[in-house]
């Protein structure tokens, strides 16, 4: 894509917007120590896009991750997830996007230490109010996917970590989310394994699906379709 | 919750239980203890108190007790060796208690004679009791085999005599005591029956339970005219002279409710006549409404004992429970990023909970219904284990495992998904 989203106007982009960040801000501490993570936010991420946001350390970038994951709320401002209005959501229903909208994956793998490689996969599922009937079938394949067929009974600690990271992908993948989110996914990987991980992404790209991952290595950041640079909670620079 | 659900829930919390065996095992011995102790507890209770009532009611409940009590000695006489001392019920009191007072449908008198009982070369040292042919009428003991004594007995001072069950063997290992000849003192004495085994009253609590077979009985005539009015006992290093008339009356009253009156005259009556207080008065009945009263005392001090060790079961899962979930933050974070509602944790968390304290219970229960039958076997006391006092135990550790994982599984959902998954 060449367009530069400032450009497109507003409504033109909410027909193949994924997530829509309209003036949000987040403070922490109100009042006189008040500190402003993001302030007057905009930003439109679209289907199929592939970003990766760079940003030093209290540049906002983990706020972002929080408001875009549906962690957290904005202070101010609108956020959008393929058109739902966050701020009209209550917690159950904020909870319920997140299991069918949102799809995690963190530094530090998180998998439940308790349940084996398929389980874990299905969590998500595990919390919709309605989970489709052919969840297991899709978590089969999505393992199969992400090369575990062979280790679906497994526990976490069973596996390497570029392992428990590809389990962590499948998990993301298994409620078809309108949005990846991957925090520093490959920040504890030796670089073969990240690289890996990296065309993982490359190819869930290709297939059409939305990434956004938060980097600090430009290494990592530079393999994205398109890259946003944040600084004291704006937009340093928007690349495309 | 469906049910698949809900069996899904509880494998699943199962499963992060098992992650810490030891931890999870050691949190549900408090409810166990708890819960075993409870069923135990209240076994032994019912039992003693069954056993105390059956005991009370072997008495007769319809029947009043006078017995001889030896006045307390003279500490100046503390040194005397040998003396007589003379005391308790006589045959007055028996003849005013019989003259006297309605409603009254028996008297049974009772002497207890010292006298050696023989048989050849062997010897016996039973409890050798005189008494009236209607004292097997009232206090409604039975005959092994042979006769009880008659009237003619009485009647003719005769010497026979009936033996409890440990004497016969005694004297007669190898053959039928009917029809034989025993010595009692000096006398000859023909054996005519062979009584039935009693239970001893609780008042001696490490003898109570034990059946009773060690006695003899003889006409009372017999025993007065044969033997005298002395008793002599010989102990360690000195020998007591005794002279009482009757050990014992056995009055049986016509209805319940003249009992009391009964007894109350008796009582006012032999006040009168015995200022030394060398008697005391038994009322079965009495006993047993006593027996009733301690019965509830008990069970509410046990039942408070077993209630609070519960207690202390369940606020040490709750102590566990909050510390996992502080250990499980990061989890939780998780689980909620992933989609978790608050309920879902708070299911999760309860679930975890309700299955440690429900396992205790179990256990516990298993273990507590364990207990009173090894009780039984090795301290051979009396338990009653009613269907209630499991029931109760089971239901309390259950309902321990909701009230206490109420707490710990709300601060589990009330966490902040962003701090939650920072935790490390």
């Amino acid at each position: 894509m060449s367009t530069v989203a400032s450009q497109v106007p507003a409504a033109a982009g909410l027909a193949d917007s994924v997530a829509s960040l309209q003036n949000v801000s987040r403070v922490y501490n109100p009042g006189p120590n008040e500190v402003r993570a993001l302030d007057g936010f905009s930003f439109d991420f679209r289907a199929g896009e592939y970003w990766a946001i760079m940003g030093s350390s209290g540049s906002g970038k983990s706020t972002l991750l929080n408001i875009l994951g549906c962690l957290d709320r904005p202070t101010s401002g609108d956020y959008l997830v393929r058109g739902t209005r966050i701020s009209e959501l209550d917690d159950d229903e904020l909870s319920e996007l997140r299991s069918k909208e949102l799809g995690f994956v963190f530094q530090s793998y998180n998998l439940i230490a308790q349940l084996d490689v398929l389980e874990n996969i299905m969590v998500p599922l595990l919390y919709q109010d309605r989970p489709p009937a052919d969840g297991e079938e899709r978590a089969r394949m999505l393992a199969e996917r992400v090369g575990l067929g062979s280790r679906l009974t497994h526990r976490p600690k069973e596996l390497s970590g570029g392992q428990q990271q590809r389990v962590a992908i499948a998990r993301a993948l298994i409620n078809n989310p309108a949005l990846i989110l991957a925090d520093e996914a490959t920040g504890n990987l030796d670089s073969q394994t990240a690289d890996e991980i990296l065309e993982l992404f490359d190819e869930l790209h290709a297939e059409g699906k939305t990434i956004l991952l938060v980097t600090h290595e430009p290494d990592v950041g530079g393999r994205a379709q398109h890259l946003l640079k944040l600084k004291d909670g704006y937009i340093e620079e928007e690349i495309r | 919750m469906g049910r698949s659900t809900l069996y899904r829930a509880v494998v699943l919390g199962v499963r992060s239980l098992m992650l810490h065996r030891l931890r999870s095992m050691l949190t549900t011995l408090g409810v166990l203890f708890g819960t075993s102790s409870v069923i135990a507890m209240l076994a032994i209770g019912e039992g003693a108190s069954a056993e105390a009532q059956d005991q009370i009611r072997a008495l007769g409940s319809q029947n009043v007790i006078l017995r001889s009590v030896k006045p307390r000695e003279d500490p100046n006489q503390g040194s005397q060796r040998v003396r007589v001392a003379s005391y308790g019920l006589t045959f007055e009191d028996l003849h005013r208690i019989e003259d006297a007072y309605p409603g009254i449908e028996t008297i049974v008198p009772l002497r207890e004679l010292s006298q050696e009982v023989r048989h050849l070369a062997r010897v016996a040292d039973p409890r050798v009791l005189a008494t009236k042919p209607n004292y097997l009428e009232v206090t409604g003991r039975l005959l092994v085999s042979g006769r009880w004594l008659s009237e003619l007995d009485e009647r003719m001072a005769a010497n026979v005599c009936v033996v409890g069950s440990e004497v016969a063997r005694k004297l007669f290992p190898m053959e039928s005591p009917l029809g034989q000849q025993i010595k009692i003192g000096g006398e000859y004495f023909t054996v005519v029956g062979i009584l039935a085994p009693r239970v001893r009253l609780a008042d001696d609590a490490a003898k109570a339970g034990e059946e009773i077979t060690d006695e003899l009985y003889l006409p009372l005539s017999t025993g007065v005219q044969r033997f005298g009015d002395m008793q002599v006992r010989m102990r360690a290093g000195s020998m007591d002279r005794e002279q009482v008339d009757l050990h014992e009356i056995v009055v049986a009253v016509d209805v319940p409710e003249n009992v009391r009156v009964v007894a109350d005259a008796a009582r006012a009556m032999l006040e009168r006549y015995h200022k030394q207080g060398d008697f005391e008065v038994v009322v079965p009945l009495e006993l047993l409404a006593r027996a009733e009263e301690t019965k509830r005392i008990f069970n509410i001090v046990l039942g408070s004992i077993a209630g609070i060790s519960l207690l202390v079961g369940g606020i040490g899962i709750m102590n566990v429970m909050l510390a996992t979930v502080t250990e499980r933050t990061r989890e939780i974070g998780i689980r909620r990023a992933l989609g978790a509602k608050r309920h879902h944790i708070v299911t999760q968390f309860l679930v975890e909970t309700v299955v440690l304290s429900v396992g205790g219970g179990a256990a516990g229960v298993v273990v507590g219904l364990a207990i009173p039958v090894a009780v039984e076997h090795f301290a051979r006391m009396h338990t009653v284990i009613t269907p209630a006092a499991p029931t109760l135990a089971f239901s309390i550790s259950a309902l321990i495992g909701v009230v206490f994982g109420l707490y710990p599984a709300w601060r589990a959902a009330r966490m902040d998904p962003v701090d939650a998954l920072r935790h490390e």
